[in-house]
């Protein structure tokens, strides 16, 4: 019994055509399997790599009601010395009132900074400043500047408005608090920014939106 | 009066038909395509050349992504490629496994035409097409072995243009014109970069230049005879699409046993120390795939006679179609031919394992024997037999 024999049947017909498809289907897979590494090298090399990463500031020459903006994984990084009024400000129930998130419920900061100051240190606050609603860097309202000036900040480019912990106003176009970098203090006026020790296991990459 | 476009356009292929007729096309050229019934496994490395240039093409285009075309960085621009870029590692790894996959085919593929007489009239131009392609893929592979300006790159770099420097008449301008420069520097780094990414775009154009060649004259085979009559053809879908996916299976296993197993085989510690303009490398060694050439400088003791030698063992293949007179194309179906191509093959082979030794008397006087030989077959042999042939 040989093929040639008998006429090329459905059934055969519909063989060929399985294995075409087949083959046809793992080919596609398997082109698609190798696009992968491809997309993958377009990924950021800093979110894979820890070397690079750490950041020291000395804030010993950082007054309070000051701010002063380090690069980190190039991006600005405003470190802020509040005063008194600053912390009484931030927790007033009429201004938290204004708030969009005013708890920290997003996930904007590692855990040790989700809190009413959205920082480790009530004093020091460490935001990174890219405003959350289309990347602008927002500009630092030094307190008292202005008569509402409480030493927040205000993004240049759609107006949204951020108070001294980086929680966005209720009225402003962006959606989330600014972010809030995983820091370390090495000391009372050594800051390492890159690490978080009340939250080692935190990763950039876990935030909302920068 | 009939309008050319009576038909409803809602009717898918007739619509795109009618404007630019590519379905014809491709079903004329690839599926109902006539190819000789009798193809050997020889025959399919033109598509693996062809799927080796996308790889290339592909994984250049990413690494260009991620590389610093100045002196500076060049360097740390490629180590983090390999250890900082997510599977930068790999797509560097398949673009240098790429580069001897693609010599490894070439040099068959050649061989091939060599063998089997497929250089002869009516395909002179198909032959002509693709050495001109094997010409561009050196300037390409030399231009981006530069790039990652490691020790080799530098020394190897220097060494060629200083060759080119000596070519009498255009050499100085040439070389010039390259380097931009009184030394190897960042200007030369920079067009270098440039020649490199081009001329990949280039040998794009000029396979399409070659296949639409081959797709006039149509395939030589084993026979060396056409085929007259349709029962001795196949049309190319689905039995020439099936056996070249079956030979490109195994071709990418070979290749895939490169990237991933023995990424390091074909290259040299040393060019993972950053150039420097003022050490030479004590063990200065061409890539295999330029070892006969470069067997030839070393082995002719004249620099000028060097390099017209080196030159001239491709200048012989481009001009053989009309060195070989004879109407009979297999060497299998000649008997002087038969003896003189392997030995011609393996001189070409010496000369390469040669150049990656020491340049010892013994070996230079096997790289001496072997040159001779090269010319002897190309220049005396084949205009020999085929006068033999064509009187008989």
């Amino acid at each position: 019994m040989t093929q040639s024999e008998t006429p090329p049947s459905s059934d055969c017909t519909r063989r060929r055509d399985l294995l075409a498809t087949g083959t046809v289907v793992l080919g596609c897979a398997g082109a698609c399997a190798l696009a992968v590494p491809f997309v993958e090298s377009l990924k950021n090399p800093a979110a894979t790599s820890l070397s690079d990463r750490l950041l020291d500031v000395d804030l010993s020459s950082l007054a309070p009601g000051q701010d002063i903006t380090v690069r980190w994984r190039d991006w600005p990084v405003f470190i802020q010395r509040r005063t008194p009024q600053m912390l009484a400000a931030l927790q007033a129930p009429d201004h938290l009132a204004t708030l969009r998130d005013a708890d920290s419920k997003i996930l904007q900061q590692p855990k040790d900074a989700t809190n009413w100051h959205r920082s480790v240190r009530p004093e020091y606050g460490v935001l990174i400043g890219v405003c959350t609603h289309l990347g602008c860097v927002p500009s630092f309202e030094k307190p008292g500047s202005t008569p509402e000036a409480k030493g927040g900040y205000f993004c240049p480019c759609h107006g949204s408005h951020f108070d001294a912990a980086g929680r966005v106003a209720r009225r402003a176009p962006a959606p989330c608090n600014l972010p809030v970098p995983p820091v370390t203090f090495l000391s009372d006026t050594k800051l390492r920014i890159g690490h978080s020790a009340g939250d080692p296991g935190f990763s950039m990459s876990d935030i909302q939106q920068i | 009066m009939t309008s050319p476009l009576k038909t409803p356009d809602t009717d898918p292929p007739g619509w795109l038909e009618r404007r630019l007729p590519v379905m014809s096309l491709l079903r004329r050229q690839y599926v109902a395509f006539p190819m000789p019934r009798n193809l050997n496994a020889l025959w399919s490395f033109g598509a693996f050349l062809i799927v080796t240039m996308a790889f290339m093409i592909a994984s250049g285009l990413f690494l260009a992504i991620n590389y610093t075309p100045d002196i500076t960085q060049a360097f740390t621009s490629v180590e983090a490629i390999d250890r900082q870029v997510p599977s930068g590692w790999f797509i560097r790894s398949l673009h240098m496994g790429g580069v001897t996959m693609l010599f490894a085919c070439l040099y068959i593929h050649i061989g091939r035409s060599l063998w089997y007489g497929s250089y002869k009239a009516p395909r002179e131009l198909l032959w002509l097409t693709g050495l001109g392609l094997m010409l561009m893929v050196m300037v390409t592979a030399f231009a981006g072995y530069v790039l990652p300006w490691g020790q080799m790159s530098y020394w190897g770099a220097t060494v060629i243009l200083n060759a080119v420097h000596a070519i009498p008449l255009i050499g100085q301008p040439l070389s010039e014109l390259l380097l931009g420069g009184d030394t190897l520097g960042n200007v030369a780094l920079h067009r270098l970069f440039v020649l490199h990414f081009t001329m990949a775009f280039a040998i794009l154009g000029v396979i399409a230049l070659h296949v639409a060649a081959l797709h006039v004259v149509k395939s030589n085979n084993p026979s060396g005879v056409d085929p007259v009559n349709p029962s001795q053809t196949l049309p190319f879908h689905p039995y020439y699409t099936s056996r070249d996916g079956f030979a490109l299976c195994l071709f990418l296993m070979v290749y895939a046993g490169l990237v991933f197993f023995l990424p390091d085989l074909l290259t040299l510690a040393d060019n993972y120390i950053q150039a420097n303009p003022l050490v030479t490398p004590r063990d200065i060694r061409p890539e295999w795939y330029f070892a006969p050439f470069y067997a030839i400088l070393r082995a002719v003791p004249s620099r000028l006679g060097g390099l017209l030698l080196a030159s001239g063992s491709l200048a012989v293949l481009f001009v053989l179609p009309w060195l070989d007179r004879s109407t009979i194309r297999p060497a299998t179906r000649r008997p002087m031919v038969r003896l003189s191509l392997p030995l011609a093959f393996a001189a070409f082979i010496l000369l390469g394992i040669a150049g990656m030794h020491a340049p010892t008397p013994a070996w230079l006087l096997a790289s001496r024997v072997a040159i001779a030989w090269w010319f002897i077959h190309f220049l005396l042999v084949m205009p020999l037999a085929s006068e033999r042939e064509m009187s008989s």
